[in-house]
């Protein structure tokens, strides 16, 4: 029913536009510019209809395409677990969350939230008996900035390539460790594979550094974290 | 018959109006090329090689964004790459030019959320401080902080809810502000030091401070604030902090 109104309709409305005896019609008023309009109108008639306003509106909805409109992945959500080695406490277990925006192609923001528990000194294994800590857990935070040193491809085989980048990151957070906050630098790097257009694998490689006086003197420990980390673009 | 007679209106007011009333008409996302041609990279980023040119004419589908690069999509389904300076030279189905336009300095006077992170002093501490902004007006706003200074001999956790700050001249490129707010202070001394009770306690704060808007959503910011800690000792101890980071906005 819809479809016949519809070719009623353009049948009429071609009628209109391609018949040049009308078009004077409507500016009658005036003889010399009808005149004129019928002998162009009758020369090229396409013209004319290009003059005029479009009779029919087409039904189609014009649909804007604003950046609004197009999905953006700026952010990439993940979750990681990899070894700790908490200086004087052995190397251990550590997972967390990481949160990155990436600001252009070539810097980000990263947000990571780690939690790994701490072994035992030395001196507590032969001590016999002899705790140095009531609470191991070791909990950081910290929020650095990236930047893409060398993004590239990789080719797996002839057929499979997979795009990657070889990053940098450096900032700063807090860790609590042994009932303590330590106000903590961080910086490393980290290799990441764009395996699809969802997801990505990062190996990453980070220092945490802080001041600790825990095992009796005041010193900087470094504490070497190596991590795989799954991270999605939403 | 009718098909044929449909094609060729279709045909001629085509001239007249938009692309959109051809017979297969593009979905959402397309743009049709109005450059010479559009390069297709096979990775978001300036150094990707170029495997695809998408000539003028042609459509192609918009899938999302990553930073400055559009993945798009040919009508032959080819994917790939396009940066944003290119696309702008694209088509929308009405004809016009794509709107692709980043944040800029004028956004940035009327955004309605800042969110960021800053790194500084608080008095000898070293602080690390998270802050979320909702701008009521283009010159008032207020910020949830939560701040953790730690140091040598104890560690504080800073928690303030109304930090009211004013910015009187919104539009300049570095533009001041002026706080004042309140919360809490929880300070722990260190457990390496003899047995001490934690304690919270309220404080006020004053401070002044500037915010620059370096590029699309982000911003960076230094600031000074001093804090009268209301004590259950006789004194009120004072601090002051200085601080400097980055954050964006939305």
């Amino acid at each position: 029913m819809e479809s016949r109104f519809r070719v009623f309709l353009l049948i009429t409305a071609f009628a209109l536009l391609a018949s040049p005896a009308l078009v004077p019609m409507a500016s009658a008023a005036d003889e010399k510019p009808a005149e004129k309009t019928e002998q162009k109108a009758g020369d090229n008639p396409v013209n004319e209809v290009i003059q005029q306003d479009p009779v029919i509106q087409p039904e189609v909805k014009r649909r804007e395409v604003k950046q609004a409109d197009v999905d953006t992945e700026n952010f990439e959500i993940g979750v990681f677990a990899g070894l700790l080695s908490i200086e004087d406490f052995g190397t251990n277990p550590v997972y967390g969350v990481s949160l990155d925006y990436h600001v252009t192609e070539d810097l980000f923001i990263q947000g990571r939230l780690g939690y790994s528990e701490a072994g035992t000194t030395s001196f507590e294994r032969l001590g016999g008996g002899v705790t140095l800590l009531g609470d191991r857990e070791y909990i950081y935070y910290d929020v650095a900035l990236g930047y893409n040193l060398l993004p590239g491809e990789a080719f797996i085989t002839r057929n499979t390539t997979y795009n990657t980048s070889l990053y940098l990151i450096a900032g700063a957070g807090n860790t609590e460790f042994a009932g303590d906050n330590f106000f903590t630098i961080v910086w490393g790097g980290g290799y990441a594979v764009t395996a699809s257009d969802w997801f990505a694998l990062h190996m990453d490689f980070r220092d945490h550094m802080f001041d600790i006086d825990i095992t009796g003197e005041d010193k900087t420990s470094h504490n070497l974290e190596a991590s795989l980390n799954i991270t999605f673009y939403f | 018959m009718r098909k044929c007679f449909i094609s060729l209106f279709l045909l001629v007011s085509s001239l007249s109006v938009s692309p959109l009333s051809n017979a297969d008409e593009p979905e959402e996302h397309f743009v049709k090329v109005a450059d010479p041609y559009i390069e297709m990279h096979t990775g978001a980023g300036r150094g990707y090689p170029i495997f695809y040119v998408a000539a003028r004419g042609e459509w192609v589908q918009l899938l999302y964004r990553k930073t400055d690069w559009f993945r798009v999509k040919t009508e032959d389904g080819k994917e790939g790459w396009v940066s944003a300076a290119q696309l702008s030279m694209t088509l929308n189905p009405s004809g016009q030019r794509v709107d692709i336009r980043d944040p800029n300095e004028k956004d940035f006077v009327v955004r309605d959320w800042e969110y960021g992170a800053s790194i500084g002093d608080f008095e000898g501490l070293s602080v690390i401080s998270f802050y979320g902004g909702y701008h009521f007006t283009e010159n008032i706003s207020n910020e949830i902080i939560i701040s953790q200074a730690s140091g040598t001999v104890s560690s504080k956790t800073v928690l303030s809810l109304l930090n009211i700050i004013h910015e009187p001249f919104p539009e300049w490129t570095v533009s001041p502000f002026f706080t004042l707010g309140t919360g809490w202070i929880r300070t722990e001394p260190k457990s390496t030091l003899a047995v001490t009770r934690d304690r919270t306690d309220q404080y006020a704060n004053y401070g002044l401070g500037v915010r620059m808007h370096l590029t699309k959503r982000f911003l960076l910011r230094v600031e000074y604030k001093n804090y009268v800690i209301f004590t259950s000792r006789d004194d009120n101890e004072e601090i002051a902090e200085w601080k400097a980071g980055f954050g964006f906005f939305f």
